[in-house]
């Protein structure tokens, strides 16, 4: 057990933790952040995905001890009224089916529309790619990437 | 304008009304039962009593609505169509509305279940009567006011109106309205004055869930809670012979471990939904999830083999003793099949088979539970709170009004949580160490321990007479149950004169259960596909061939039919009109079908194309006769995710035994669909007013099938086996 101080949504947290406890579980069960969600554990499915300094992380693979001095942003800090661009855009267009790997999803597209703020159709394929939606609202996530990247520019 | 629709029922049975302590008026209301004589409306909101009632609409002065829905919310959308239809006949702008998951108790509820998209067709009719009648009642309450006659008022969007041109808001006359006396007969609109039903809703938990806030069962969490991990078997035949906790308990944060099993097993074999062996299992608990998972991971356990280990080559062995035996129980027999045989100028049969697959909801398997000497507080995601709550009770020995279950927004169902083996267990586990508790499965647990589609084997034999199909003979194989329901009486029960559906089983230890769809996830692609091979084998148009036989059940007197061959044909004819079927591209292969179940008609169109020689699903067509569509932004949504599903799960979805223990516990050995595999959905819908079916699973049958007919059209080789990946024929190039 070890205190971490973390630099979480603009705010630093001082955390006990075991040293190989992940960032996930940090978030969900020390803090009570549980917008970042749980879905493999192993980095396969992007649920848990927040951005590390501005990229787009699986939080589930990194552990607390890797993180001081970065900065750390969740689902709910990505903005402070729920109203980035691509929050308005997965609300215009109505994407989300059971929603439990819509945090992960909105994280993984707001963070490739920050380096890549015009992206075609391919390039919003590939970088949603690793995120998986087992509803299956891939139209949607696709067409509401493309309408956050209008809104952005 | 407004019909009088006769009610089916009386409402004065059925409802409620109260007065609020804290101002407005409440409506509580039943939706397939009357009230009990001596249900008593509450005065306070915060007292709702579902004990008696399934559902409560409150009014408040400033005429803003409340519902709270009875339906847990799997991600079908009903949690948002459901209450559109009242506040439709109710007739308050959907801005004015808020929706209250309601928690459970347990008496009274009939269909707090979601499963087998039923919820929007059994609710359509008492829903808009529910909505109606307190329409009516808020009318009658502003007419007495005004010292008219109620039928000179008027109300729309909140507001009546008399004769004058007078106004009162709903809000207004709260007070007066929850005192009148229930109207027996309302009239329902005309469906083409709908306002609210047709329209956009945008899902009523938007807002929590792109901004993270707590909504699923992993999210609840209590003061003083602790985190349970469960050991379970790691080989379905197998059972806890013994265990050492010494290296589990020097984890730091582990604060128990616990055997559990028991009392689960004591109640198991009584309840379908509970097949989860025999074996006790271990349980580490801990202050947080990830020291429950490393306590567990740091237990030594062993096992003795209780029955046998089966592996996939085993199960096909089983399935294909059943399809080469002769015993079979009969679900449907038309005519004479061997009669017809014998006499037929062509007989084709065809095998065709499909894996285990797990449902893999990306929420995996949670509950919370608390059990005390007063009550059990058991909260989360399950599809069945009702049955789950009475089997709770019935596993601790304890009353079933001691049982409070809530229902948390669930992160995918598709079958999985009808079943309520980890409820008992987060039950269990609670009962055993006397502290409130939410049992987690990890990833590999949730697909490990699963309860799995089965496994199943189709043997289809189809005799031509004189380029007629005149016998048709499907046998079905497949582990611990096979289809049921009105499944053998679907197309092409009724088309074809000699017909007979035969099926056959083996109990296996390997836990089986419902699946998006179940049965026809799989019998779809086999039918449909046998179809298509029939039509090329005989040189037929495969469209023609289907609107021909649907000629031959038109006007049938056979009740267990409840297909329709006018709808599945409006189906076919959009879907050749929208798809282009007729003038084919260049490089595009397209696959038809058409499919029947869960209620709702579906035709479909895949388009493959070869990209380096390799087909790939570019596109889905999709016709669909749902009825009147209640919620269009929520429907597409729910026939693009069931068509995306579908080419998923057939092209992919792959589960396999070895000594059995799955072969897969994780995304790394288990593809899921994801981005550049999903083809754009284009859905089409047939404009009529009938009473909406639902969508959650219709669409992902028939797409398993029109991406198999399409890739054939691409490659020339046809599939009788998914998943289809591993099954692919390859495109022949010559020169």
């Amino acid at each position: 057990m070890a205190t971490y101080n973390l630099k979480i949504n603009g705010k630093t947290q001082s955390v006990e933790a075991d040293d190989d406890t992940p960032l996930l579980w940090v978030l969900r069960d020390h803090l009570d952040m549980v917008g970042t969600k749980y879905g493999c554990g192993i980095g396969q499915c992007g649920a848990c995905t927040v951005h590390i300094d501005g990229n787009a992380t699986r939080s589930c693979l990194l552990q607390a001890a890797q993180l001081e001095g970065k900065e750390i942003t969740t689902i709910e800090g990505l903005s402070e009224n729920g109203d980035h661009p691509v929050q308005q855009a997965w609300k215009e267009v109505d994407v989300p089916q059971c929603g439990y790997c819509q945090a992960g999803q909105i994280m993984t597209a707001s963070a490739f529309l920050d380096k890549n703020p015009n992206p075609n159709t391919e390039e919003i394929k590939s970088a949603m790619h690793a995120n998986i939606c087992r509803c299956g609202a891939y139209n949607r996530i696709q067409k509401a990437v493309a309408i956050a990247s209008e809104k952005n520019s | 304008m407004s019909t009088l629709i006769p009610s089916k029922f009386s409402r004065r049975g059925f409802l409620r009304t109260s007065t609020l302590a804290s101002g407005g008026m409440l409506i509580g209301f039943n939706l397939f039962n009357a009230c009990k004589p001596k249900a008593e409306m509450p005065v306070d909101i915060s007292k709702l009593n579902y004990n008696d009632f399934n559902a409560f609409i409150k009014i408040s002065d400033e005429g803003m609505v409340t519902i709270f829905s009875p339906n847990p919310e799997i991600g079908q959308g009903v949690k948002t169509s459901m209450p559109m239809l009242i506040a439709e006949e109710l007739d308050v702008p959907w801005e004015h509305v808020n929706v209250v998951q309601g928690e459970l108790d347990t008496e009274n509820y009939t269909r707090q279940l979601a499963g087998g998209s039923q919820s929007i067709r059994k609710g359509w009719e008492p829903l808009r009567q529910t909505g109606a009648t307190a329409r009516q009642m808020l009318v009658n309450a502003a007419a007495a006011r005004w010292g008219v006659d109620a039928s000179e008022c008027t109300a729309s969007k909140g507001v009546i109106t008399n004769a004058k041109g007078e106004t009162l808001g709903y809000g207004d006359v709260v007070k007066e309205a929850a005192m009148l006396e229930i109207p027996e007969n309302v009239s329902l609109k005309d469906p083409k004055d709908f306002t609210v039903i047709g329209q956009d809703a945008i899902n009523v938990d938007i807002d929590k869930i792109v901004t993270g806030k707590p909504l699923f069962g992993l999210d609840y969490k209590t003061e003083g809670m602790v985190y349970a991990s469960v050991l379970r078997p790691p080989a379905f035949g197998k059972v806890l012979a013994s265990y050492d906790d010494t290296a589990a308990r020097a984890v730091p944060g582990v604060i128990d471990v616990v055997k559990i099993g028991a009392k689960l097993n004591a109640i198991a074999e009584k309840n379908w939904t509970i097949q989860m062996g025999s074996s006790e299992k271990v349980v580490v608990i801990a202050k947080t999830t990830w020291q429950a998972i490393k306590g567990k991971k740091a237990l030594q356990a062993t096992w003795t083999d209780d029955s046998t280990l089966e592996s996939t080559e085993y199960q096909d062995k089983k399935l294909f003793e059943i399809l080469d035996g002769d015993e079979f129980t009969t679900k449907r027999e038309d005519g004479d099949v061997k009669k017809a045989f014998a006499e037929a100028d062509e007989v084709i049969e065809r095998t065709y088979e499909s894996p285990f697959l797990p449902h893999n909801c990306m929420e995996p398997m949670n509950f919370y539970a608390n059990v005390t000497a007063e009550k059990v507080h058991l909260v989360g995601p399950i599809q069945t709170p009702e049955r789950t709550a009475e089997m709770v009770a019935a596993m601790l020995g304890r009353d079933l009004k001691e049982v409070k279950l809530e229902m948390t927004r669930m992160g995918g169902g598709f079958g999985r949580r009808l079943y309520s083996d980890f409820v008992m267990e987060a039950a269990e586990i609670a009962d055993a160490i006397k502290k409130p508790v939410k049992m987690v499965s990890t990833r590999e647990d949730d697909m490990t321990t699963g309860v799995y589609r089965p496994s199943i084997k189709y043997r289809i034999k189809a005799g031509v007479k004189n380029g007629e199909i005149t016998s048709y003979h499907l046998k079905e194989a497949a582990i611990n149950v096979n289809m049921y329901g009105l499944i053998p009486h679907f197309f092409p029960a009724g088309c074809i004169p000699n017909y007979k559906v035969d099926v056959g089983n083996y109990k296996s230890n390997v836990t089986t259960g419902a699946w998006r769809a179940p049965y026809t996830n799989f019998l779809s692609f086999a039918e449909q596909s046998f179809f298509d091979e029939i039509a090329e084998i005989t040189e037929k148009d495969p469209v023609q061939l289907r609107l021909d036989l649907l000629q031959k059940v038109k006007g049938t007197t056979d009740e267990k039919i409840q297909y329709s061959a006018e709808r599945m044909e409006d189906v076919i004819n959009l879907v050749v009109e929208k798809s282009g079927l007729k003038t084919p591209k260049d490089g595009v292969y397209q696959g038809f079908c058409a499919y029947y179940c869960h209620n709702t008609h579906v035709a479909q169109v895949a388009d493959v194309v070869l990209e380096n020689n390799q087909p790939v699903v570019k596109k889905v067509h999709v016709a669909v006769d749902c009825g009147v569509v209640v919620n269009p932004t929520g429907a597409l949504n729910q026939i693009e995710g069931g068509v995306v599903d579908g080419v998923g799960h057939g092209m992919y979805g792959d589960f396999k035994f070895k000594d059995g223990m799955p072969e897969s516990n994780n995304y790394n050995s288990y593809r899921l669909i994801r981005m550049k595999e999903a083809p754009e959905v284009e859905t089409h819908f047939v404009k009529n007013t009938l009473a909406p079916t639902g969508l959650g699973e219709p669409t992902l049958p028939p797409a398993m099938a029109a991406i198999s007919i399409a890739i054939t059209k691409a490659t020339g080789g046809r599939m009788y086996k998914q998943p289809f990946i591993k099954n692919m024929p390859k495109k022949e190039v010559i020169g």
